[in-house]
């Protein structure tokens, strides 16, 4: 164990992108942690989906070994952290375990929506911040205004914050110094009973399940019998180290410190995070406050292409919530897609994330149907029912409207952060998107703007066109508010005459027949022309408020067949097989997978 | 038993633009060299696949008609002497339509080629040149003409659905092609094919190939005009007075066994799959080695066969005979043929069924490759 005074626990937060994990890099490479060789970028970035976005989904903790100008050699926790908001819960957990926070500013960009949101929750934790000037390097660096962005809009003196280029390495030894000169050490009783927070747990195919604890008293060693106090379980510690940011085992961690224990747990559900860890024989009492339980927000169906593929599926998705205990899925049957799963998502890039790491890592062909979110509906008694409240996950449960009494849509409370010249349009944007303003504010050459906006309209492809309008310059967070009334109706697509529920969506009555309209004119484009034409209708009730036509295929037809070469005609015909298996079929007309999600970015675009 | 022999010439004096056939340039062919090689690789294939008399020969490339006379004649003096010819026999050789070559037509003709297929092209020397074709119309207007008086049966081809090609100008140009009075007539739609020249300048936007909706408005008027001038369509691109069909061409339709020789060929003999080296070097090599040019044989399955068949039978007007396919794979009707999409597409007016025939109607060919993929059992293409 380390002595309290020479350990510092801290979190890398940031916006998306302003340089966190590149950052991180460096402080590893400086300190030793890895050699030249073993390094690449963003290092701590491992999952594949992480390496070819270029973010990160899941926050790492590395421990490193620095000696500072004072002579003394300390023990530094880093945990780097996701910037995008779908993963905000990331961050809190990290926060929780550490004593102050990196924060990293874009020099280029300034301050950012998540950049507020993430700051001031560490502040929330009595943190102490280093503000970090990154990026330095860009020729559209401007980091005095930065400076001057972050003490009035954060309200935090930044006369000390730190220049770095994490991308060429300059201002590094600066960060470590100023972590070690202004970041408090932990605070802790190694004769206390163990007290130590479940920061995080995952499942490693060589170690079991995983736990990274942050211990606040006591001491976590191996043979030690603990108890989860929430979960009420009791484990046997097999293994104590840390990553560095390869596992190194060590004897046993002490107060202040961070790392990972091993008890042959078989399920991530059994060691849940924000629990309480503590020894079986003469334990603490009292537990640790624990983290705000995260909720999923977006629900969509997931079906296999392949109704064989169901049984797989099934298993692919328990496997992924091994490491991944933020989304939730129910079996649902479909009367087109046959059987599958409904799943919650913490947004709508944690959707597309699962699903392509189903696809991908499980090599699963899978149908996504539009993302929705959960209506609470209150129905009237009928002749056989009594009256009563029912949550909508799904379109295609949608009771019978002569039932319906009332339908409550959840509702979000949205801070964007803009440069001025975009104001404008994006105003329009959440007018369009049935938004109540609730503020705006100036800072500089920037608006901060309030609004309240139901959450559907927000799952469509809002943040897309935030995104566009803006040049990518906007920023984007929310929180929910609760749920609110609204005049809502499902509107139904009907392909060749036949309903395709996987496309049915639920709209407030005064867009319907915009959206109705929208989404024939994509399914139009999306659809690839058959032998015969195929009209496309939306429609509410038996009412169609929206139709096109897709007319019939013209010419398919190999010219030539040439000197009893049979081999490439017959790969054409394999394709044209393999693309039909990737496509659903509504009475005659085939679908394919990706019209389903495309239909529904409804970009005005 | 095959009864019709391919043999591939894989030389051309220049690459045109739009052929991603094996053909290559080469400055000074050893003929010796080819006859000997080509001759053992004949033999190779007479040994087994011989027993019949050949029904037809194909010399096609590359330009076989840049092959010496006396090439061609020993290699057909060959054939017969390994497999005998039948009374009719039909000699086909491709031939470019420039001087030089006409040049050679007596030569050939006298070797024993008794059919021409010209690669005419186009009749409009602005169309030549963007196919990148050496010759003009005036000079492939006199080749054809030599070709006539020299040789008994005659075909050539056209490109259409270029850019540019308006209902118009197609038809125009199809009856001054239909005047000449031939027996047989290919025509072929441009189409981009991977790996060529053509693929390339429509990458970089050089021109952009006619839209399907024209390119269809073309072909149904092709069909319409040479079925009238007495030349109906008995394939996709091929057009023929009734009895003057190239029998080799059907040979491959109706998927009976051929051989192949020469870089590249294919073949198929006793359910087996042949397709020689496609590179002329590494063919010679072989030939030296093996006495062959074989890069790969394949036992084909029945479910494969079958699903030959069908891809290759259905291009024909006459359709396939399910029962006779049954017969001669040892499968029920049923699993060749998707019969509830049959029906489907029947009522679309797409194809067509009369009792154990099946085919695709003059509305269906245009739509043939997606036609087939309704048609076709899942089960013999992933089989
Ligand atoms: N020019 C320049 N680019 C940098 C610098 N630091 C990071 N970058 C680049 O900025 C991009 C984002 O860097 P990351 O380190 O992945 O950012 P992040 O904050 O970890 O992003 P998330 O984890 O997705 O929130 C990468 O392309 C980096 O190469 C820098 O100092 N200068
Ligand atoms: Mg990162």
């Amino acid at each position: 164990m380390t002595e309290l005074s020479l350990i510092r626990n801290f979190s890398i937060i940031a916006h998306i992108d302003h340089g966190k994990s590149t950052l991180a890099d460096r402080l590893i490479q400086f300190t030793g942690g890895l050699s030249d060789r073993e390094m690449s970028e963003q290092v701590l970035d491992n999952m594949d989906i992480e390496r070819e976005r270029g973010i990160t989904i899941k926050a790492q903790t590395v421990r490193l070994n620095y000696t500072a100008q004072d002579g003394l050699t300390y023990e530094l926790n880093l945990m780097d952290t996701p910037g995008h908001v779908d993963f905000a819960y990331e961050v809190s957990r990290s926060l929780a375990a550490c004593e102050g926070a990196l924060l990293v500013v874009d020099a280029a960009q300034g301050v950012e929506a998540q950049t507020l949101a993430n700051v001031y929750q560490s502040i929330e934790h009595d943190h102490e911040i280093v503000p970090v000037i990154n990026k330095i390097d860009l020729p559209a660096a401007e980091p005095e205004k930065v400076r001057a962005e972050i003490e009035d809009i954060i309200g935090i003196d930044a006369s000390n914050a730190v220049l770095t280029s994490a991308k060429s390495g300059i201002g590094i030894a600066e960060v470590l110094e100023a972590v070690v000169t202004r970041i408090p050490p932990p605070r802790g009783d190694r004769a206390a009973p163990l007290t130590a927070m479940l920061v995080d747990s995952w499942y490693d195919p060589y170690l079991g399940v995983v736990i990274l604890v942050r211990v606040i008293d006591g001491v976590i060693k191996k043979g030690l019998s603990v108890k989860f106090m929430a979960g009420g379980t009791e484990h046997l510690i097999d293994r104590v180290g840390c990553m560095r940011p390869k596992i190194d085992q060590l004897d046993e961690l002490g107060p202040g410190e961070i790392g990972f224990i091993t008890a042959q747990i078989k399920e991530v559900a059994q060691a849940r995070v924000g629990d309480t860890i503590t020894t079986v024989k003469g334990g603490a009492v009292q537990a640790l406050p624990g983290f705000k339980e995260v909720q999923p927000v977006v629900f969509c169906g997931l079906f296999p292409v392949d109704a064989a593929d169901f049984e797989k599926l099934r298993e692919s998705i328990a496997r992924l919530r091994l490491n991944d205990a933020s989304f939730s899925f129910e079996m649902e049957s479909s009367a087109a897609l046959g059987f599958g799963f409904r799943c919650g998502f913490l947004g709508l890039l944690h959707l597309e994330i699962i699903q392509e790491r189903l696809t991908r890592e499980y090599d699963l062909d899978l149908i996504t149907t539009a993302p929705s979110v959960v209506y609470r509906i209150q129905l009237r008694a009928s002749k056989t029912d009594d009256a009563c409240e029912i949550m909508l996950h799904n379109p295609a449960d949608y009771p019978d409207p002569s039932r319906i009494e009332q339908i409550d849509e959840p509702w979000i409370k949205a801070t964007i952060y803009t440069p001025d010249e975009y104001l404008g349009s994006i105003l329009k944007l959440c007018q369009d998107r049935r938004g109540v303003q609730t503020g705006l504010t100036y800072v500089g050459g920037r608006a901060q703007v309030g609004y309240e906006l139901p959450l559907n309209e927000v799952v469509f492809d809002f943040y897309d066109r935030l995104k566009s309008i803006s040049r990518g310059y906007a920023s984007f967070d929310y929180e929910q508010i609760g749920l609110r009334e609204g005049d809502l109706v499902k509107m139904g697509i009907m392909v060749n005459g036949d309903p395709v529920d996987a496309l049915s969506m639920i709209v407030h009555r005064s867009v319907a027949e915009e959206r109705g309209r929208l989404m024939c004119e994509r399914l139009k484009d999306l659809i690839p022309r058959h032998l015969f034409k195929i009209p496309i209708q939306a429609a509410i009730g038996g009412k169609v408020i929206a139709r096109e036509t897709i007319s019939a295929m013209r010419k398919d037809v190999t010219a030539k067949c040439y000197g009893g070469d049979i081999s490439r005609k017959k790969k054409l015909l394999e394709k044209q097989k393999k693309g039909k298996a990737r496509m659903r079929e509504y009475g005659n007309v085939s679908i394919p997978q990706e019209a389903f999600i495309a239909a529904l970015r409804m970009g005005e675009e | 038993m095959a009864r019709a022999l391919y043999i591939h010439w894989p030389f051309c004096l220049k690459k045109c633009p739009y052929c991603d056939f094996n053909s290559h340039v080469r400055a000074g062919v050893d003929a010796e060299l080819w006859q000997r090689a080509l001759l053992a690789d004949m033999r190779h294939e007479a040994a087994l696949a011989g027993g019949e008399s050949l029904t037809s020969i194909f010399f096609g490339g590359g330009t076989p008609s840049l092959m010496p006379p006396a090439l061609v004649a020993a290699l057909l003096a060959e054939a017969e002497r390994l497999w005998g010819f039948a009374p009719d026999i039909e000699i086909t050789l491709e031939a470019n339509p420039s001087s030089v070559e006409a040049a050679n037509f007596a030569g050939l003709a006298a070797a024993g080629v008794n059919r021409v297929s010209l690669g005419l092209q186009s009749l409009d020397d602005s169309a030549l040149k963007f196919l990148g074709r050496l010759h003009d119309v005036k000079e492939g207007l006199k080749a054809l003409e030599t070709g006539q008086e020299r040789f008994r049966r005659v075909s050539f081809d056209l490109i259409y659905a270029l850019p540019g090609h308006t209902p118009e100008s197609w038809s125009d140009e199809l009856d001054r092609a239909l005047g000449f009075g031939t027996e047989h007539l290919s025509v072929y739609q441009l189409t981009i094919e991977p790996g060529t020249r053509f693929a390339t300048d429509v990458r970089a936007g050089q021109f952009t190939p006619l839209d399907d909706d024209a390119a269809a408005d073309l072909f149904a008027l092709t069909r319409d005009r040479t079925a009238a001038a007495g030349l109906p369509a008995y394939e996709i691109s091929n057009h023929a007075r009734p009895g003057a069909e190239s029998r080799h061409n059907l040979t491959y339709w109706r998927y009976q066994d051929y051989c192949g020789i020469g870089p590249g060929a294919h073949g198929r003999r006793g359910g087996m799959a042949t397709v020689r080296h496609r590179k002329p070097e590494n063919w010679l090599e072989s030939i030296a080695a093996k006495a062959h040019g074989i890069a790969e044989e394949r036992k084909l399955g029945l479910a494969e066969q079958a699903s030959e068949a069908l891809l290759m039978g259905l291009r024909l007007g006459e359709g396939i005979d399910l029962a006779a396919l049954s017969r001669r794979f040892g499968m029920p009707p049923g699993e060749l043929i998707d019969a509830d999409r049959l029906v489907f597409h029947c009522g679309l007016g797409l194809a067509w069924q009369q009792g154990s025939l099946v085919g695709v109607t003059e509305a269906g060919m245009p739509l043939l490759d997606a036609l087939l993929g309704e048609l076709v059992p899942a089960a013999l293409v992933n089989a």
